[in-house]
């Protein structure tokens, strides 16, 4: 299997959690990652810029029409919801999605939608909801589903929520997950 | 045209079916979130399938009527975005002293508040008088709202923090009156603008333009409408006009990329280039 897209959600205790998922993976990294992180609606760049330091990967705010391109970082910007079309992202100011907007469900259902089995749907620390639904149309079409252990999650709230309602393939302390995703996408070296 | 999921081809004959029978044309607006809409629209009229949305919306003018508000998307809101504001009395108030009289287009206004929200702008800024304001949406329902001017009172305590956030000189409770659980604005920021309907898709330029502002609109069509959007806002504009979009949209990705120099990069403001 050849993944194009790994779809990461998170909120309460995502930055940092982020910061160690992101400088663990490797330069050319073969699969783009697109990520909601619940933020307020008018944070600036401030979140991407901000990890911009720990990757080698590049890290874009998107804007919208933004190209897809493997081994890119994507941020959904805040206050607009992050959806993917064919090759690239769109934006919309739709009503918030379990009351949240970017919303992680609509950024993992939209995925999924598109590229089917190729996407991997990853859930980190949260204090909600929002992105259990997304894993479960995810998993229903094929994709692999990751979520953090809920144990070394900031917030356990989200993975808890996310195991009891999906079959979720790998459960893993956060340390684990970016070497998964590079065994899972074939990247060469660590 | 490749191959499309079935899912996608439902998607595809529903939108075709209320262009060919109603005329209203959502044929190239961005799909993923026309689909989301859509799939909430299922839920909300308790229907199973898209195809039987289709059926009883091709022979029910109200069901398509329905689909229709289901299909628009009106979020907006007084000083959204206050740098922006901001940007634009410190990057095109100058420009636009320079002019006796000016013409300022919003287009895809919504219920108005971004056009209000100028008109305090220019107000302040001593140049309401010299302007013009052509505000446009394709949805007459929320022209109605925008006309009026009035807007629930629950509103205005985030309204005055944009306000305020996006440079504001005065007081934001001298723009309107409480009634009840409403605000209304008050009738001389209304004084100067037009509203009209006037849809992007299928309608033309009606006239030359010193500054054109569409923000959130474009991010709902997808690239080819978006150049097609430009080229009459491109035509719309006079030599050296501004065009204003928004947060996360860009002219970098279209085909007028070329045409227009930064005025402001993060902002989204833009010049025509001659
Ligand atoms: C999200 S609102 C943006 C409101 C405002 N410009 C703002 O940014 O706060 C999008 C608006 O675009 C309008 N719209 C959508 N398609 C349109 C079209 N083809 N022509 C004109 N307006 C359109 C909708 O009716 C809606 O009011």
């Amino acid at each position: 299997m050849t993944y194009e897209l790994i779809a990461i959600g998170t909120s309460l205790g995502g930055l940092s959690a982020l910061k160690t998922l992101l400088r663990s993976l490797p330069t050319a990294f073969p699969a783009a990652l697109a990520i909601v992180q619940h933020r307020h609606k008018e944070s600036d760049q401030g979140l991407s810029s901000f990890l911009q330091k720990f990757t080698v990967l590049p890290v874009h705010e998107v804007e919208d029409k933004e190209r897809i391109q493997p081994g890119h970082v994507y941020f959904a910007p805040a206050d607009y919801h992050l959806l993917v079309e064919y090759g690239y992202f769109s934006l919309s100011v739709d009503e918030p999605v379990s009351y949240a907007r970017p919303s992680i469900d609509v950024l993992l259902e939209s995925a999924s939608d598109i590229y089917d089995e190729r996407v991997i749907g990853v859930l980190l620390t949260g204090a909600n909801h929002d992105g259990v639904q997304g894993l479960r149309s995810l998993k229903a079409r094929g994709g692999m589903t990751i979520v953090q252990a809920p144990d070394t999650a900031e917030s356990p709230i989200l993975p808890e929520a996310a195991i009891a309602a999906v079959n979720v393939d790998w459960v893993l302390p956060l340390s684990d997950i970016a070497p998964r995703l590079i065994h899972l996408c074939g990247a060469a070296g660590v | 045209m490749g191959i499309l999921k079935p899912d996608d081809v439902d998607i595809h004959l529903l939108i075709e079916g209320l262009y060919y029978r109603y005329g209203y044309d959502f044929r190239n607006y961005a799909k993923a979130s026309l689909k989301r809409r859509i799939h909430s629209f299922l839920k909300a009229e308790h229907l199973s399938s898209v195809p039987e949305l289709q059926a009883q919306m091709l022979r029910d003018r109200a069901c398509a009527d329905r689909l229709l508000l289901g299909l628009t998307v009106n979020t907006t809101a007084m000083f959204r975005d206050p740098s922006f504001y901001i940007a634009f009395r410190q990057q095109v108030v100058p420009l636009l002293r320079t002019y006796p009289f000016f013409r300022i287009w919003h287009a895809g206004c919504s219920t108005g508040q971004e056009v209000y929200s100028m008109a305090i702008l220019l107000q302040e800024a001593g140049l309401y008088h010299r302007c013009r304001i052509y505000a446009t949406d394709a949805n007459d329902r929320v022209l109605q709202t925008a006309r009026q001017g009035i807007y629930p009172y629950k509103q205005m305590q985030e309204y005055t923090q944009l306000y305020l956030k996006a440079g504001g000189q005065r007081t934001f409770s001298e723009y309107y009156t409480a009634h009840y659980n409403n605000a209304i604005l008050r009738p001389f920021l209304r004084e100067r603008i037009v509203f009209g309907e006037h849809n992007l898709v299928t309608d033309g330029s009606f006239n030359e333009f010193n500054v054109i502002i569409c923000r959130n609109v474009l991010i709902y069509f997808d690239q080819m409408l978006q150049n097609q959007v430009h080229e009459l806002f491109y035509n719309s504009l006079c030599k050296f006009g501004i065009l204003g979009l928004g947060k996360q949209e860009t002219i970098r990705f279209t085909k007028y990329e070329t045409a227009y120099d930064d005025l402001a990069k993060a902002e989204k403001l833009y010049r025509r280039r001659s």
